[in-house]
């Protein structure tokens, strides 16, 4: 069978063959460069080092960062935990209060979900209907005793990006720490630390094009932002992050990096030209709906609900594309997604939605025949609703007696 | 996920797709399920003088197991009597489409929209 056309970038990347080939020369004997970072004795040892180096200034480059703030980690989960139980530990005696929202990636909102269940106050704000938050609600949510606002770059479901500057300068103005994950918005959207006054950011390298498995974090130095580490062992990463390191890993990363900063202008323009032609092909569908604010957002991610299909059977429908849907029905628990719901869509619509993610080996070709194949799906579900019906005779649904079950 | 390819089947090929008027005397139309929690479900039957059940027709809005259950069940229930189809039960069509655990509550809808057009019908008969 051909396989799906892929359109879930957001969910991961495809490993650039560039990097793939880098990556591969730090494994063997042959290529004599599998040696231990932390060997200081030798040359396989040194050899190591220098690549991990080379790779650690790659990444802090795309941020704006001083190689010396980047600490390695196996992913933008792990760094995620590590920014947000880091401080939280080595703060606590200041306060116990953080804040982030509603809309956040699980590794933020369940790291601080098992902070409240360690004595920690979390206030989990509501974003607009657009998916952004709003600073005056982030201001007043504010306390004496919040040590740290978490805040992602780009969301994943929706791909809107945050004012991370504006929200940067608030926090800092009442001196309280500032963790952004940026899985989604590294190599996207231009970042730099310093402007956007961020003091942890979460990196991934499989969102760019880089290896599964491996991510980093900026820790700022100044001012200083301590954490307490969550892996303990041999003091890697001056003692934040203990571990021998990932050498070919880290080459991927860095290496998915640098090639992030040198094409990430071009592919944009590509990639949006893509998102456009996807959007103007599906915009004479009735009944669609986007989801989140289509300006401040990454072009790579169209988000969209069809109203009267049901997300799991428009999946089944469209298994030419591989795509995620806003409905977790493909899980066990039957739960619209949680960030739609944030927003205020309503429960059909968050069933009804997919997210289309596009990236660096989408074609043309690609979105014609997604564009053509949603035109097809859609009409031949519709003509199997309900709804449709109900919707076309002129009913409003939402006055419609539901029987539960 | 994977389907069975009997879902597969009737999710490709979905039998009796359509409306009666459901106005008509002889006509039952049985609704079920809600858009929030993902399936909706309209199951019509119709019914000759003999109480038997002639056609039957069906939309669905819902995953493919529900579309699956729904399209099974107008296969089945035609040419039986209304006490036969009301005695059709969610085990017998999740075992029919091989439904895994988490998608039983597909073949409970339709159980229910056969009981609900059945119900339908046999009120529009007192009054
Ligand atoms: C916003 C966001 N944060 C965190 C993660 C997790 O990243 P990783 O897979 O590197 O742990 C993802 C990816 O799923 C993400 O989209």
């Amino acid at each position: 069978m051909k396989k799906p056309i892929y359109l879930d970038y957001s969910a991961t990347t495809p490993v650039d063959p560039r990097v793939a080939k880098t990556l591969c020369s730090y494994l063997t004997v042959e290529d004599g460069l599998f040696g231990n970072a932390a060997s200081r004795s030798h040359q396989y040892g040194w050899d190591a080092e220098e690549a991990v180096e080379k790779a650690r200034k790659n990444v802090a480059d795309l941020i704006g960062a001083n190689p010396k703030e980047i600490v390695w980690t196996s992913g933008a989960t792990e760094s995620d935990n590590l920014a947000i139980k880091g401080v939280a530990q080595f703060y606590a005696k200041k306060g116990k209060h953080i804040i982030t929202c509603k809309t956040e990636h699980k590794a933020v909102l369940d790291t601080c979900r098992h902070l409240e269940r360690e004595g920690f106050e979390v206030t989990y704000l509501d974003p607009e209907q657009d998916g952004l938050v709003d600073l005056g609600k982030l201001e007043a949510a504010m306390r004496d005793d919040t040590i740290l606002v978490s805040i992602m770059h780009v969301n994943n479901e929706i791909g809107v990006i945050q004012d991370v500057k504006a929200i940067g300068e608030l926090c800092r103005s009442r001196k309280i720490l500032f963790h952004s994950d940026a899985a989604q918005s590294a190599g996207k959207v231009p970042i730099d630390v310093e402007e956007m006054k961020i003091d942890l950011l979460s990196l991934s390298a499989h969102k760019i094009y880089g290896p599964k498995g491996m991510g980093a974090l900026y820790v700022r130095r100044k001012p200083r932002v301590r954490l307490e580490a969550q892996m303990h062992g041999g003091g890697h990463e001056r003692g934040m992050r203990s571990g021998t390191l990932a050498t070919h890993q880290i080459v991927g990363m860095g290496e998915a990096f640098r090639l992030a900063r040198e094409e990430m202008a071009a592919e944009n323009e590509r990639v949006r030209m893509l998102r456009d032609r996807m959007l103007e092909g599906l915009k004479d569908i009735e009944e669609v709906y986007i989801n989140g604010d289509m300006e401040q957002r990454v072009p790579h991610n169209l988000n969209i609900s069809f109203n009267f299909v049901e997300g799991e059977s428009l999946m089944m429908a469209l298994s030419e594309l591989a795509v995620s849907s806003g409905s977790a029905c493909t899980s066990a628990s039957l739960e619209p997604s949680y960030v739609l719901r944030a927003l205020g869509r309503s429960d059909e619509l968050a069933h009804s939605s997919i997210r289309f993610s596009i990236g660096r080996f989408t074609t043309e070709a690609d979105i014609d025949r997604a564009v053509e194949l949603c035109h097809q799906k859609i009409s031949k579900l519709r003509e199997l609703s309900p709804l449709w019906d109900m919707y076309k005779e002129g009913i409003d649904l939402s006055t419609v007696q539901w029987s539960a079950h | 996920m994977a389907y069975s390819d009997k879902v597969m089947d009737h999710y490709e090929n979905p039998r009796n797709v359509g409306n009666f008027d459901k106005d008509e005397s002889d006509v039952g139309t049985g609704m079920v399920g809600a858009p929030a929690c993902g399936d909706v479900m309209r199951l019509q039957i119709k019914v000759n003088e003999q109480g038997v059940i002639e056609d039957a027709c069906f939309k669905t809005y819902g995953c493919g197991s529900a579309i699956a259950s729904s399209s099974l069940v107008t296969e089945w229930v035609k040419g039986k009597s209304l006490d036969e189809a009301g005695e059709i039960k969610n085990s017998q069509i999740a075992e029919e489409l091989a439904l895994p655990p988490v998608k039983i509550h597909c073949s409970v809808l339709a159980e229910d929209a056969i009981k609900a057009a059945i119900d339908d019908f046999k009120s529009k008969q007192k009054g």
